[in-house]
This record gives C-alpha cells, sequence and structure tokens, in this order.
C-alpha cells in the first residue's frame, strides 16, 4: 500500500489518512463577503502538478500539510501546518 | 455460408470497407470546433450534421479516439435520478439509446436487464422511496421492492440476514441497461465522418485564441485553427481547458476505477448495484462482469490502478456474490472524473462568448451520451440553452440554485 509520511506518527498506509482539501485562505469570518465565501467553497484550482492539501492521521486526529503532485500521485513533503501558519497560540493566551 | 466466407475471405481483391474515412487535412477554419473526441463530443458533432445540417465541424482529440472516459465507464444506462431536472434529462438519454442501433445500422449491443439499487439500511429504504416517487411522477418506471422480489429478479443474490449488511429492499428500475460503449463512439464517429465532420486524432489543443470576451480559435500542436464556435467537452482535463479560456470551474478530478473478471456463463440478468457496500456489478454479453466501486479518496490527474480499490471493492461483493471468491480478474483500468459539488452535470453558456461548456460528468457521463449530443447540437446551432439542460447551467454555483443529485448519481462518495 502507499505510504504517506505523517509528521506526528512517521510512515504509515495511505488508508489511514483523509483528504481535507487543497490549502486556500479563507475569507473573514466577519468581514468577507457572501461572494468571497462563495468562491472559498464552491471553486476549486483543480491544479494539475504540485499542490499543498490538508490531510488528516485519521487514529490520531492529527491534521498537517502535504505537497503532493497530483498528476504523479508523489507526496513531495510533508509537514506540521504550524510550519506554514505559526504556532497555534495555547489556550489563555489569546489578546 | 462457411465456403462463401472462406471464399470472400481469400479473395485476391478483397477489400475491407473502414468504419471511418481516411482522416481529411486539418483546415485553417472551421464553423464549430468540438475538443475532446469522446462520446460526447462525437454525438454533438453527429446531431450537428445530422439534424442542424452543420457540417463544417472539427472535433479535435489529443489522444485517440474514444480512448478517455467513454473507454472506462461501465457501461450502465438508466434515468432513475433523484432531482426532478436529472430524471427528466436522463430520460430522454434512455430513449435516444434505445433507438440507437437503427440510427446507426449498428448494433450497440443495447441490453435491457433491469436496475437494482440495494437498500441496506432504513435511510437508504427512505431515499430510494423518494427517488420512486419523483421517477413515477415524471413516468420513469421506478418502484421499491423487497427481498422475495428481488429473489425472483436475481437468484443467485445473497439475501440472507446473516452477513454484516443484509438486504432490506431495492429501488427496481426495469429500463436500466447496458450497452457496448465503444460501439456508441464508434456509431456517433462513423455517422458524423460520414456527413462531413473532420475527426482529427492526435490534435491537443494548447490554448484558446480570444478577442476580448470572445473565443476566436484554438492553438493546437498542429497550428492555429479558427472557428465560429468551440464546445468543451474533455471530462477530467476541463479545468485544463477552462484556465486556457480563462473562466473557473468547481470541478475536482477524481480517478474512478473499475475491472472486469473473466468470462463466464450467463448467471446475472439485473445490474446490481449497491449503495451502501460502494459496489456495482453486471454480467456483459460476452459474460464478464463488470465491476466498480467508490471513486478514489482523493484528487488526482492519473488513470493508474490500485490493489485498495480491488480490496474493499471485492470484499464487499462477495458479501453479495460469495460464490465468486475463485473468480480472477481480467482487466483493471481507472478513468479521470470532472467531480462537480452536487454531482449534477455542468453545461451550456461560459463567461466566454461562442465557448460553449459540456463537463461536470464525474462518474454519470456515459449513460449521457446521446442526450448531451443532441441538445449540445442545438444548444449550438441556435445559441440558446434548451430548457432541458438550463438548469445544468455552471452559472448555479453563483446564484446558489445546485441541484443535488449525490444520493442517485453513484455510490459512495
Amino acid at each position: 500500500m502507499k505510504l504517506m509520511h505523517c509528521p506526528l506518527n512517521g510512515p504509515r498506509n495511505i488508508s489511514e489518512f483523509q483528504y481535507g482539501g487543497v490549502v486556500k485562505t479563507m475569507p473573514d469570518p466577519v468581514a468577507g463577503s457572501d461572494d468571497a465565501w462563495r468562491d472559498y467553497i464552491v471553486y476549486e484550482p483543480n491544479v494539475a502538478g504540485p499542490v499543498l492539501e490538508w490531510w488528516c492521521h485519521l487514529p490520531t486526529s492529527y491534521w498537517f500539510i502535504a505537497e503532493r503532485d497530483t498528476v504523479s500521485d508523489r507526496i513531495i513533503r510533508t509537514m506540521p501546518a504550524a510550519e506554514m501558519f505559526g504556532a497555534t497560540p495555547a489556550a489563555g493566551d489569546e489578546t | 455460408m462457411p465456403f462463401a466466407l472462406l471464399k470472400y475471405g481469400l479473395r485476391r481483391r478483397y477489400r475491407p470497407v473502414p468504419d471511418l474515412p481516411p482522416e481529411p487535412d486539418l483546415k485553417k477554419r472551421y464553423d464549430v470546433v468540438i475538443i475532446g473526441g469522446g462520446g460526447h463530443g462525437l454525438a454533438t458533432a453527429y446531431y450537428l450534421a445530422t439534424v442542424h445540417g452543420i457540417r463544417d465541424v472539427a472535433v479535435l482529440e489529443k489522444g485517440y479516439l474514444a480512448g478517455g472516459n467513454t473507454a472506462r465507464n461501465t457501461a450502465i444506462i438508466r434515468s432513475n435520478y433523484l432531482t426532478p431536472e436529472g430524471v427528466a434529462f436522463y430520460d430522454e438519454s434512455v430513449r435516444l439509446f434505445q433507438g440507437l442501433s437503427e440510427e446507426f445500422d449498428f448494433n450497440i449491443l443495447y441490453s435491457e436487464r433491469g436496475h437494482l439499487t440495494l437498500a441496506h439500511t432504513d435511510a437508504a429504504i427512505r431515499t430510494a422511496r423518494w427517488r420512486a416517487e419523483v421517477n413515477k411522477h415524471l413516468g420513469v418506471a421506478s418502484e421499491v421492492i423487497y427481498p422475495d422480489e428481488i429473489a425472483r429478479l436475481a437468484p443467485n443474490l445473497n439475501l440472507s440476514r446473516d452477513v454484516r449488511h443484509p438486504v432490506l429492499g431495492a429501488l427496481y428500475h426495469e429500463p436500466g441497461a447496458i450497452a457496448r460503449h465503444d460501439a456508441v463512439a464508434w456509431g456517433y464517429a462513423t455517422g458524423a465522418a460520414r456527413r462531413g465532420v473532420s475527426i482529427l486524432q492526435k490534435t491537443e489543443v494548447t490554448g484558446i485564441v480570444k478577442d476580448g470576451d470572445r473565443a476566436i480559435g484554438v492553438e493546437t500542436n498542429r497550428g492555429r485553427i479558427e472557428a465560429g464556435q468551440i464546445v468543451q467537452q474533455v471530462a477530467g482535463a476541463s479545468t485544463l481547458l477552462a484556465d486556457m479560456a480563462g473562466f473557473r470551474l468547481p470541478i475536482r478530478t477524481v480517478p474512478l476505477q473499475a475491472c472486469v473478471s473473466l468470462p463466464v456463463k450467463p448467471f446475472l440478468d439485473p445490474i446490481i448495484v449497491s449503495g451502501s457496500l460502494h459496489v456495482y456489478i453486471s454480467q456483459t454479453p460476452r459474460g464478464e462482469l463488470v465491476m466498480g466501486g467508490a471513486s478514489d479518496p482523493y484528487p488526482l490527474y492519473g488513470t493508474r490502478s490500485t490493489l485498495d480499490f480491488k480490496e474493499g471493492l471485492m470484499a464487499n461483493m462477495l458479501e453479495l456474490f460469495p460464490f465468486l471468491a475463485e473468480m480472477k480478474i481480467l482487466r483493471q483500468w481507472a478513468g479521470m472524473t470532472d467531480m462537480s459539488p452536487d454531482f449534477s452535470p455542468i453545461m451550456g453558456e461560459t463567461p466566454i462568448r461562442n465557448y460553449w461548456l459540456d463537463s461536470g460528468w464525474g462518474t454519470w457521463g456515459f449513460k449521457a451520451t446521446p442526450v448531451v449530443g443532441k441538445r449540445m447540437a442545438e444548444t449550438v446551432a441556435t445559441g440558446t440553452v434548451p430548457e432541458l439542460i438550463r438548469p445544468f447551467r455552471l452559472a448555479r454555483f453563483d446564484d446558489i440554485e445546485l441541484l443535488g443529485d449525490k444520493g442517485a448519481a453513484s455510490v459512495g462518495h
């Protein structure tokens, strides 16, 4: 079976993972217009080539980001989401 | 008779009649350029030539004729959909299919088998009832039946209660049929070519030539071609073409795998589908079992086959037909499907003038081949989108007037 390298659990069978869509910038929940939300939800870049995607390792509910080539099905690299978006603020850290 | 045939075969002057006339030279301009030489594109060219008298048509195919999803489907034809728009549309397709062999004077092996969508849960029974009522209201033969009746139609099916997902009932669609998919494409191709349509293989579109918001031609690997109107009918490559033309699509390209077994004696008359078990299976006139299941779990522009898919499919199929455990797989394949968010197709106008769209065919495109051809030809010839296919417009995603057919379009999504 095809293997994917989970940043938390190491190499695992691809059947343990759930695809979560391409990484897109979410519209601002308060200021985002209806059109911006529609574009975000409906339209797909559907790129043929390397693309950044959300994946989840189901047994551990761990979401991370993978760069995958959608033509060759090669997984180029995987990384914790924090590497792209910075560390999640710890509870009580909100300003 | 056998001697006559032998004599004919050994004759020196024996001249085979080719199905397709030799490929014509590429012209600088055509009234209509169809991108994609699959079933849909060939059918559109055929009806443009036969119904509307538009014969200055080129069908451009980057590979070989009908070598994409037309050759990679499971050839099931039915109209028992969920949305009234979908039912009316596919019903016209079924009726066109029924007359195709006669129209082509070429046997497409159309075989009416009856179509059983098995229900293993209360929720599935509820959807089956819903579909049956919508279908009956629109004059399509559909009814919910229960295990005694299922056993009569498919005596080999395992209806034991002692399994993980016992069969509680089924949606029975009597007109459900299968056909030889290649023959459908050849029939349309031959009919179109004989009437003057140019079918150009190994001709890949690499760009769309525009004048403002109007499409005026295409760039190909064989040079520029001017076009009065352009129709895009390219399934899994829909987004790539739309990118060239300069508009967005809500489509994801996801592989759908299928396989066939060795041929065996006929034992399975109806087409058996189970949404809960992610299985569909039918037996061709040659005796092969055609089997398919759910789409791949993530998008890919590729047609590779995986062992995971077959393991998952077989595990479930053996619950329905345990005696197939020793059966051998003969061939496997995958097609690149263009999945739309609401599991309905996308047809008609695009933001680009003179550029028509036929896409979003996901896992349900083969059964629509004739009606798409007829109605897209009408669209191109008259410049207006017919009432029957207007609900499937691209702009429905902007107005959020979706046509949710997920419960009826396919299994296991």
